[in-house]
């Protein structure tokens, strides 16, 4: 143990400074920008806030890195444009989810009261209140019509993803590409094709099944694709064992690999279910809308929410169209909270899995 | 009792090795069958789609012939019927771009800044909510547009119209604004704007580390380690991503028909009312069409099918490739 001296040590670079003297340069360099700014639209003609706000950022993105430049050269300050740039895109995707959200809440809160979810429009006229009627009708639309899709789309979608895995044959390389081709259908030409063949061809009426079918196939891209990667997951040792210790391939899926995969295959399910929830342009040719409760999905114009909010909205009457706010924001919640239920299901399933 | 026993035992024939039969056994059949033909389902449906499309378009296309294609108006029901998607594939085709305008500068931001600058503790929530925002419907982003947006953006148009007036989008004739293609256009940019900022980051995140890493050890600041490795490996990837998103832009339909003033003409001038979207017509004309109308709004349909079909899955092959990787270290 021969020890140096301790003076002969280099000292570490010191690379992180702290975020204080990080941020204190360039917050006084937006102060001073903001200020005069404010400065010059005081003595010009122009005017506005966002104008302001605007003006002040690019002013402020100028000055930082001119700032910069004189310290550092003018690589350092290209890289110093680039991150405000960056980091500005970064977090401008956050403001419209906020926006719309707030926005939503703020103009469908009022229109949410009992008489929303226990009556319909059956009677309601022109001149009736906002608090007059309610949209029970298509609340239950939705619930039959996204359920029966779910029980269509999801055994195809899983039986899908489960060939898609085990499958390296020329169909599984065509499924993949057609999935993909599948999930990027415009939802309104879903809506034709249910209508060209169920309504038009089979002679069959608008009915809640028609829609079912059609918010169906946008969802078994979503459930197919989903339940790949989630299956994927699964440790392959799993698989191994289970053939090694003698099980038919078929058992080998059903009790060993889909279980293990269960949380995630939820996750697909409800993903898929939160993807078709809202979509409205389908509906207006299968399901058609109707003011009153109809529980039979199998037969006859049925209403749904997004189709109740979309077309109160199209409506010019003030009291129609803060009902259709009221549906939005039930819709926009239930899809939320299903979307959020569908990633936390997600997150525990990969701890479950490692 | 015991040596009874023994006997018993010795006189046992030899236990015989388990006869193994390899290959499948018949439940391995019906199980394989039954995920071959769900995986064939989807190649079905997709026919089936094309299929009763085409039957149903037929009438119309027989009425219309090629000028479905040419033909500005929209008039299936006058006598002579008189209609066609020219202008409507304009406006459509316009709308996406605007929207691609809109969306890409920001996703491929979003995705570098997620991908190479943000802390791990920020860049996980960014993510989480730009996947909510693609859980937003359709119909809320138009009825947003159409309520918010629109009386906020009157301000932008007046001033992009007064000042850039020069340029001929945004020159208009009568100073009215709204619903316009701008603000279509920078609906269903929010409404694109997570699959491309999604296919993006995903994209981007192949770069090679190593190459990344190099750039740096060489004195490169983060910037240019940005422009010289990570922007040229993704640039097809970002191509891919865009054409994803004009895949989905062109198909949008609720929130155009709800903001779009439609009219059938081919106009630069995209602040002004006006402007035309095969879907949203679709959306808008459906419910009050009679036979013949119905007929021209399926051709209308197929037509779009066709449109995003080829869009969507040539960009799914150039995303693919990318992420492929051709660049390794």
């Amino acid at each position: 143990m021969n020890a140096l001296p301790a003076a002969a040590l280099p000292q570490p670079r010191k690379v992180r400074r702290n975020l204080r003297e990080l941020a204190e340069r360039p917050l006084m360099i937006l102060a001073l920008v903001g200020v005069a700014m404010a400065a010059i639209f005081a003595i010009t003609p122009l005017s506005g806030m966002v104008g302001w706000a605007l003006c002040t950022y690019v002013g402020f993105v100028v000055a930082d890195a001119f700032d910069i430049y004189r310290t550092d050269g003018p690589v350092v300050a290209k890289d110093r444009i680039a991150t405000v740039l960056v980091a500005t895109a970064g977090l401008c995707t956050v403001v419209p989810l906020v926006l719309i959200v707030v926005y939503v809440v703020s103009k469908g809160l009022g229109g949410i009261t009992r008489s929303f979810f226990t009556e319909t429009l059956e009677s309601v006229g022109p001149a009736d209140p906002a608090t007059v009627g309610g949209a029970k009708h298509a609340i239950i639309g939705t619930v039959e019509q996204v359920g029966l899709a779910t029980l269509l789309a999801t055994p195809l979608g899983l039986m899908t993803a489960v060939h898609l895995t085990q499958s390296r044959g020329r169909l599984a390389r065509v499924t993949r590409v057609l999935v993909d081709a599948m999930s990027g259908i415009p939802s309104i030409v879903a809506g034709l094709f249910i209508y060209t063949m169920w309504i038009v061809r089979f002679h069959e009426g608008f009915s809640g099944l028609a829609a079912a079918m059609a918010l169906s196939v946008l969802m078994l891209p979503t459930v197919a694709r989903t339940a790949e990667e989630v299956i994927k997951l699964v440790p392959n040792g799993l698989r191994e064992s289970s053939l090694a210790l003698g099980a038919p391939e078929w058992k080998t899926t059903t009790r060993i690999i889909l279980p293990a995969a269960r949380s995630g295959l939820v996750t697909a399910t409800v993903l898929g279910v939160s993807r078709i929830a809202g979509e409205t342009a389908p509906l207006l040719m299968t399901a058609f809308g109707s003011d009153a409760v109809n529980t039979n999905p199998w037969h006859g114009p049925q209403s749904a929410l997004p189709l109740f909010a979309f077309q109160r909205v199209r409506n010019a009457i003030p009291t129609q169209i803060a009902r259709g706010w009221a549906g939005a924001l039930v819709l926009i919640v239930l899809v939320l909270a299903l979307f959020t239920l569908a990633r936390a299901a997600a997150a525990r399933g990969r701890k479950v899995l490692r | 009792m015991s040596d009874l026993g023994l006997l018993v035992e010795t006189a046992r024939p030899l236990p015989q090795p388990r006869v193994i039969t390899p290959g499948l056994t018949t439940g391995d059949k019906v199980f394989r069958f039954l995920a071959a033909a769900a995986a064939a389902s989807v190649l079905a449906i997709l026919g089936l789609v094309a299929l009763f499309l085409v039957l149903e378009a037929e009438p119309a296309l027989k009425v219309s012939g090629l000028k479905f294609l040419t033909t500005f108006e929209w008039n299936p029901d006058g006598t002579p019927a008189h209609f066609g998607i020219a202008a409507l594939i304009y406006g459509t085709a316009m709308i996406a771009f605007i929207a691609l305008v809109v969306a890409l500068p920001v996703a491929v931001g979003s995705a570098l800044f997620v991908n190479e600058y943000a802390p791990v503790r920020l860049g996980r929530p960014l993510v989480a909510l730009l996947d909510l925002l693609a859980a937003v419907p359709s119909l809320i982003y138009g009825m947003w547009g159409l309520y918010y947006l629109q009386p906020h953006l009157q301000g932008t148009s007046r001033w992009l119209t007064d000042h850039l007036g020069f340029i001929p989008f945004f020159h208009t004739t009568r100073p009215v604004f709204g619903s316009s293609m701008f603000i279509a256009g920078i609906v269903v940019g929010l409404m694109v704007l997570p699959i491309v900022a999604s296919v993006t980051r995903e994209v981007l995140s192949q770069a090679p580390r190593g190459v990344c890493e190099a750039a740096l050890a060489l004195g490169g600041s983060r910037w240019g380690m940005i422009r010289s490795v990570i922007l040229p490996f993704g640039r097809s990837g970002i191509v891919g991503a865009a054409m994803l998103g004009l895949g989905r832009a062109l198909g949008e339909t609720i929130a155009i028909a709800l903001i779009l003033a439609f009219n059938f003409k081919i106009t630069t001038q995209i602040l002004a009312p006006g402007g035309g979207s095969v879907a949203g017509l679709i959306a808008n004309n459906f419910g009050e069409a009679g036979e013949a109308q119905r007929h021209a709004l399926v051709a209308a349909g197929l037509a779009l099918f066709v449109i995003t079909l080829i869009v969507n899955t040539v960009a799914r092959i150039i995303v693919n490739r990318t992420s492929k990787g051709k660049m390794e270290d």
